[in-house]
């Protein structure tokens, strides 16, 4: 697909560049996360996990993924 | 004398001893220490995952959270605000409602900022969370996170990773004597004795992550850790003699020659 129709996200404060209409699940995969592990946040809210299939993402799009690291 | 149960909320936990998961070299490491430990609670932080290196290691690939308590902290969190959000994070990782709260006010001595702390404990609360509560060692303080619906109280021995041990005994024993609530230190020992003397003031537990972590033996450290907590147990559980000012010869006189 050519670059101009991408569409640009934000990913943990990294800028991404999307196909259109890509669900949070596909972007998941794509990053090769396993599901079970992280929470994600779209635009500051908290997403259930159930629903990331259905979820379309848009332009100017800003996405937290996070996960369990060591800590006191 | 037997012990009673180590309970939180409604669970039972074996160990006393709680370890963070912080400042190893490796998972491995990690995971290592924290077996050795007999610890079935740990300490874990909310982060970015990091999206450039799909590879990296993960910690719940080492500590299977099915086999040991994760209880997500708020490390890093200087509002209210921000330590509501890591910890609804957290919960939707995997449904934990059992947290530690940690809100700091300085950057340099990792103080707990106690205005917030309050603020955050009770709104959490209202949420359905279970809070365990990182906190100054004031026992007015202490008071009102019982009353806010804290489930642990968990005041510092001395600054995060300070490896000073406990600087205010009096202010604990006070806790200890006001309190019903499961009492941990939390933060700041440094080696095994610290931890004796914790369980020896009357604390149900500790925490503790730097001073195995860092020791430039990890997995003995953990187990030093282990037999202290245990050692100070028995010991605050058996009713120590009074101290005294003078001797007391352990040998009668009777027959003396």
């Amino acid at each position: 697909m050519n670059i101009k129709n991408k569409i640009k996200i934000t990913v943990n404060g990294k800028q991404m560049l999307i196909i259109p209409k890509l669900s949070i699940r596909n972007l998941i995969t794509k990053l090769k996360l396993p599901v079970n592990k992280i929470a994600i946040e779209l635009n500051k809210k908290i997403i259930d996990k159930k629903r990331i299939s259905k979820i379309q993402l848009k332009k100017g799009d800003k996405i937290e993924i996070v996960h369990f690291i060591g800590g006191g | 004398m037997i012990d009673k149960k180590f309970k939180i909320v409604n669970k039972t936990f074996k160990s006393r001893l709680i370890v963070g998961t912080g400042k190893y070299k490796s998972f491995n490491e990690c995971a290592k220490a924290i077996k050795t430990s007999g610890a079935d609670i740990v300490t874990v932080a909310v982060r970015r995952v990091n999206i450039s290196d799909k590879n990296k290691a993960r910690l719940m690939d080492y500590i299977d959270p099915k086999k040991i308590t994760y209880l997500p902290n708020t490390a890093g969190c200087f509002t209210a605000d921000d330590a509501i959000r890591t910890l609804r994070l957290a919960r939707e990782i995997g449904g934990w409602k059992l947290v530690k709260l940690e809100v700091l006010g300085d950057k340099r001595n990792l103080f707990p900022e106690m205005i917030e702390t309050l603020r955050s404990t009770e709104l959490l609360t209202k949420e359905g969370f279970k809070v365990m509560v990182y906190c100054n060692d004031d026992p007015l303080m202490a008071k009102r996170l019982e009353n806010a619906g804290a489930v642990a109280i968990m005041p510092l021995a001395a600054p995060i990773g300070s490896g000073l041990g406990i600087q205010n005994k009096v202010n604990i024993k006070i806790i200890r004597k006001q309190t019903k609530l499961p009492l941990i230190i939390d933060a700041g020992l440094g080696q095994a004795s610290d931890a004796t003397i914790a369980m020896e003031l009357g604390c149900d537990g500790v925490l503790i992550n730097t001073a195995i972590a860092k020791a430039k033996n990890p997995i003995q450290m953990a187990e030093a850790m282990k037999l202290a907590v245990i050692s100070g147990r028995k010991s605050f559980l058996s009713g120590r003699i009074n101290p005294n000012l003078f001797g007391s010869a352990s040998t009668t006189n009777q027959g003396i020659i």
